[in-house]
């Protein structure tokens, strides 16, 4: 370890940072149905996915070969590129935190990535189809696949379970969903707490530390699933409140079949080989078994915000991360700076969500569920409206409002 | 550009026919674990029913224990 320069240290630590982040954004996909139906106490709940997750990262250690999936070019990637890209990363997960909304963590590094390459080496080192077929393409298919099987599935328990006291069938399903949030979270941590390992072991052989190809070193495993099971101990309440009360209303039969929906869907695309985003999978699978229920409700203006998030995720983070890269390129003083800019960035985002906490006390309310305050909602208020009070008034401007974010995606891709 | 629209026909149909599937075997499972303690407690059995709910939940115990094998190779 003794050849860590102080960059290296600092991407080290801040992709460590990121892989928290990540831990935290992401409770939700395991637990959020689990907590809004009271299968688990909230704490519970995200006890076991930490744990889950902590195991995950230790299930496998086939580290992920390139970070980026081949979305950019990564030979002679420098560590300031990374380090560019994992501001831009944990700047966008943490703002979608403050806004309570569930947006892909991966999409958000390769946004980052991106802009990172972009402003180092130009448009060349993007390679545009493969953002396509990676990004695009799955952010529309993951909520359709698992919000498809959902909905039957919904209506099928439904039909199945009718004239049956809820009573006797309260405690199986309770334990259906609680097997099926393991199953999630365990996929979670083995999947994103490597992406972490990936990073750090590309940034430390970049650096010269480590042989290219080599494995990564015990510390690297043990301090990435640390890092994301206790971003997911601490739980992104605001998002969980989302995805568990604010998209629809979950029974105990819905949030069984959302979330046997969502761990088959997700391991049937890391299997079969056509990766959907964790994130974007989970909130199909809610929505899918709100609409599957008789009489069941999606509030779409919760959705569309979410969608609109989906949309800039990949143009946002990139931004930042541009931003950050064209300040580390600088030298010392820029690498600094950006760091104390993330960290200044992140304190005040944490500042403003303590104006009205969500914790695991009132992560179940469902009062201001969509309504997120703070002055940071007018920034997605311009591209989305805040929930209306009048039903047709929001459904209205929620469609003129989608194609305004299309055509920022292709304007950086 | 080169969509994989074969790798993703086969999530959609893999993720739909093996939730629709677990999710409907899950509930006979419950269902019928209802059903023999309504006839518990009018001092009936059903061990047809127990029977069959044990054997759904063996089936789902065999998805999960697949499903923590993709995880883990």
């Amino acid at each position: 370890m003794e050849h860590i320069t102080l960059l290296l240290g600092i991407v080290i630590v801040t992709a460590l940072v990121f892989d928290f982040t990540n831990g935290f954004h992401d409770t939700a996909n395991a637990m959020a149905t689990t907590i809004s139906t009271g299968a688990l106490k909230p704490k519970t709940a995200v006890a076991m996915s930490a744990v889950l997750n902590l195991v995950g990262a230790f299930l496998s250690v086939e580290v992920a070969k390139t970070i980026s999936g081949g979305i950019i070019d990564e030979a002679g990637i420098q560590p300031e590129v990374i380090f560019a890209a994992l501001v831009g990363a944990i700047l966008w997960n943490l703002l979608t935190w403050l806004l309570g909304l569930p947006s892909s963590s991966s999409h958000a590094l390769f946004g980052g990535l991106i802009g990172a390459a972009v402003m180092s080496a130009g448009w060349d080192s993007v390679n545009g189809s493969t953002v396509v077929t990676k990004v695009l393409i799955p952010a529309v298919a993951a909520p359709l696949v698992a919000g498809a099987a959902a909905a039957l599935a919904t209506r099928l328990t439904y039909r199945i379970g009718r004239g049956t006291d809820e009573r006797a069938t309260s405690k199986g399903y309770r334990a259906g969903q609680i097997a099926s949030a393991g199953l999630v979270s365990l996929a979670h941590g083995t999947n994103d707490a490597q992406k972490t390992m990936g990073i750090i072991t590309l940034a430390l052989v970049t650096g010269g530390v480590l042989v290219p190809d080599s494995d990564p070193p015990l510390w690297v495993i043990v301090s990435a699933g640390l890092a994301i099971a206790l971003g997911t101990y601490l739980g992104g309440w605001r998002i969980i409140r989302t995805m568990g009360k604010g998209l629809t209303d979950l029974a105990p039969q819905q949030g069984f079949a959302a979330q046997t929906s969502a761990a088959t869907a997700i391991l049937a695309s890391s299997h079969i080989g056509f990766s959907l985003s964790t994130t974007q999978v989970c909130s199909g699978a809610v929505m899918g078994a709100g609409l599957g229920r008789k009489g069941g409700v999606v509030r779409w203006s919760t959705a569309t915000r979410m969608f609109a998030a989906w949309g800039l995720t990949l143009p946002a983070a990139g931004l930042v991360g541009a931003g950050a890269e064209l300040l580390t390129k600088q030298g010392t003083w820029g690498v600094v700076l950006t760091g104390a800019l993330l960290v200044a960035g992140s304190g005040t985002i944490w500042v403003l969500s303590r104006r009205k906490p969500v914790t695991v006390d009132n992560v179940n309310d469902t009062g201001a569920a969509a309504e997120p305050a703070g002055v940071v909602t007018s920034a997605v208020a311009a591209v989305t409206p805040p929930p209306a009070g009048v039903v047709a008034d929001g459904g209205l401007k929620a469609t003129i409002s989608s194609p305004d974010a299309e055509p920022q995606r292709p304007a950086t891709v | 550009m080169k969509i994989d629209w074969a790798a993703l026909g086969s999530v959609f149909g893999v993720s739909l026919v093996v939730t629709v599937a677990l999710v409907g075997l899950f509930t006979l499972g419950i269902v019928a674990l209802a059903k023999r303690e309504t006839a518990a407690a009018r001092g009936g059995s059903a061990a047809a029913a127990a029977t069959g709910a044990y054997a759904c939940f063996a089936a789902c115990a065999a998805a999960v224990a697949y499903g923590i094998y993709l995880i883990v190779a």
